[in-house]
């Protein structure tokens, strides 16, 4: 008798998700979103961001509350570290990005995950922001993002599943790749 | 398809804008070869005669090849009849043509799914005095300046155009998206001929996960080297060549910007390729066959440097000429049919065209996944051929597996 092939479960609702990509290349105009922030300053460094509002699928959502965020510096750049660093929103932007990737490929892939660890970290020289030194970028130098994985597969799998994940993920791309910025005063 | 028509004895013409084997002829670099082996390229009534079957095919070689198959089938080719346009009629197909006009029920576009060399429309902000080439008007070293040379693109046709660049005595930054990486020889054997054995050639396209990604997955790195050595990136890497990664942007100062991403495509070709030896290897053990290759391997790992620049000033000199070796995409401007996709592709299912009596040939993956090589056309000629001709008979044809 054949043995029934284990489903992976990783809380990832994989078969929705192909659902909507079916149903999306019919209908490209649907999967135009815009992902938006309101930011407003506090006092120094320190700005509150919230979150609430995004478009797609040709219409408004709002997440299930408005979430916010603090961002400031820290005690050694003078300020008063109310809240994370702009650049660590950064990283942590990618990390989430890259492990739900890993959890979405995975879920595809019918591998079991148990446990999916990231550790971040991005070298900066921060005469570029000082402008100290003109040949000095602002940004990273480099990020490196290292992964513990706990999983249901072979080595060569798992390494698959995190190259899988950064092939689509949408911080990957917006940190390696250029982006258009435009900022306006009203 | 003209030789299977023939068979049939169904009356037709072949229309081409210059002399047979035209793109052979006039869209190919001097030193290109077939990059598969000679015996892999089976026409019906027609395959390879001659004293080396596991070597691969000069361009001269390609274009005498294709020449002879014409002759010898005595085929209707009406050449330089450069076609203007294609519309539908009443009876079928109004066929323009700069020697007058045909009319015809059936219509079957033989005319090649690499017409148009892919540039990116940054492409208009390389700095004039930096010269540009593409992989149809790249002939040979000698025609480029003396001095650095970036070629965009590391699938077949770029790596051959860099690794002899590199060996002219020019510098070479290779600029690298996605590519597959994989072996000349795996075992002892051409890989071509493990593609062919295992049947990975013959995976249909109704049989396949995602038939339009497949469609769009660049060429084999592959190249039809007479030592038979693997022109991988490694190889290239010890040639002197420098590689960075894809080629993003180019910034309205000149600036050209490389992704970021190099270490993971890097990474994503290895898997891919060891993903294929694996599938080979159990194909190879299914089949009782391990006693007479050699034992498994495996390349190693694609190495990258650390820190690979993110950007390079086109204006500083040191770059004198772009490659450009980034894909190429068919030319359907002339065919006035409501058959073309929101990417420019033509519709269709398995060569079958979503237009009555109209049929497709010679595009990547059309039938079968050696669709995209001569040894494909054979099939894919044979089994439309039976469509068209039942076509003209006012029976429809279903074509199944």
């Amino acid at each position: 008798m054949a043995e029934a092939k284990t489903i992976a479960k990783n809380g990832v609702n994989v078969e929705a998700l192909i659902a909507a990509r079916e149903a999306l290349s019919k209908t490209p105009q649907a999967a135009q979103f815009k992902w938006r922030a309101t930011n407003e300053w506090k006092n120094g460094t320190h700005s509150h961001s919230t979150v609430e509002g995004y478009y797609g699928l040709g219409q408004e959502h709002r997440h299930k509350k408005a979430f916010t965020f603090d961002a400031d510096h820290p005690a050694v750049f003078a300020a008063e570290d109310n809240g994370i660093t702009p650049v660590e929103f950064v990283l942590v932007g990618l990390a989430s990005c890259l492990t739900a990737g890993i959890a979405a490929v995975a879920q595809h892939r019918n591998i079991q995950l148990r446990s999916v660890k990231a550790t971040i970290e991005g070298d900066m020289d921060i005469q570029g922001i000082l402008g100290i030194d003109s040949d000095v970028r602002n940004g990273y130098n480099g990020i490196k993002v290292s992964y513990d994985i706990d999983a249901d597969a072979k080595r060569e799998d798992i390494e698959a599943l995190v190259a899988q994940s950064q092939k689509r993920s949408a911080v990957y791309d917006i940190v390696v790749n250029p982006t258009n910025v435009t900022v306006v005063v009203n | 398809m003209s030789r299977c028509l023939a068979d049939r004895s169904i009356d037709h013409v072949v229309l081409e804008r210059g002399e047979v084997a035209h793109s052979w002829r006039t869209e190919r670099w001097d030193s290109l070869r077939l990059l598969t082996p000679n015996w892999q390229s089976r026409l019906p009534s027609f395959t390879y005669a001659g004293d080396d079957p596991d070597g691969y095919r000069t361009l001269p070689e390609i274009v005498a090849f294709i020449s002879n198959y014409a002759k010898s089938n005595a085929a209707p080719v009406h050449s330089h009849t450069r076609v203007t346009s294609v519309r539908r009629t009443e009876a079928g197909y109004l066929v323009s043509t700069d020697q007058g006009d045909w009319g015809c029920r059936t219509l079957v576009i033989a005319s090649g799914a690499f017409n148009i060399a892919h540039m990116p429309a940054f492409a208009g902000r390389v700095p004039r005095p930096v010269a540009q080439l593409t992989g149809q008007n790249y002939r040979n070293p000698e025609q480029l300046a003396d001095g650095g040379v970036l070629v965009v693109g590391a699938s077949s046709s770029g790596t051959q155009i860099a690794h002899e660049i590199q060996r002219s005595g020019r510098p070479v930054m290779l600029a690298v998206g996605e590519h597959i990486r994989a072996p000349r020889v795996y075992r002892g054997k051409d890989l071509e001929w493990w593609m062919d054995a295992a049947g990975v050639l013959d995976e249909r396209y109704d049989q396949v996960d995602d038939i339009n990604r497949a469609r769009r997955v660049p060429s084999l790195q592959l190249a039809g080297t007479p030592d038979r050595s693997t022109l991988d990136l490694n190889a290239l890497t010890a040639s002197g060549v420098e590689i960075v990664g894809r080629l993003a942007g180019i910034t309205e100062g000149g600036k050209a910007q490389f992704a970021g991403s190099l270490r993971n495509m890097c990474a994503l070709s290895d898997l891919k390729m060891n993903r294929l030896l694996q599938l080979l290897d159990e194909w190879a053990r299914n089949k009782g066959i391990d006693g007479a290759v050699e034992p498994p391997q495996r390349l190693p790992p694609t190495s990258v440097p650390d820190e690979a620049p993110l950007g390079l000033d086109l204006a500083a000199g040191k770059i004198k000429t772009i490659v450009w070796a980034a894909g190429y995409r068919p030319d359907y401007s002339w065919l006035d049919v409501p058959v073309i996709d929101r990417k420019g592709m033509i519709r269709h299912d398995g060569g079958v065209a979503e237009a009555p009596g109209l049929y497709l040939m010679g595009a990547v993956f059309l039938r079968r996944r050696k669709s995209t090589l001569i040894d494909g056309a054979g099939d894919d000629a044979r089994e439309l051929s039976a469509h068209l001709a039942s076509y003209l008979d006012g029976m429809p044809l279903r074509l199944t597996a």
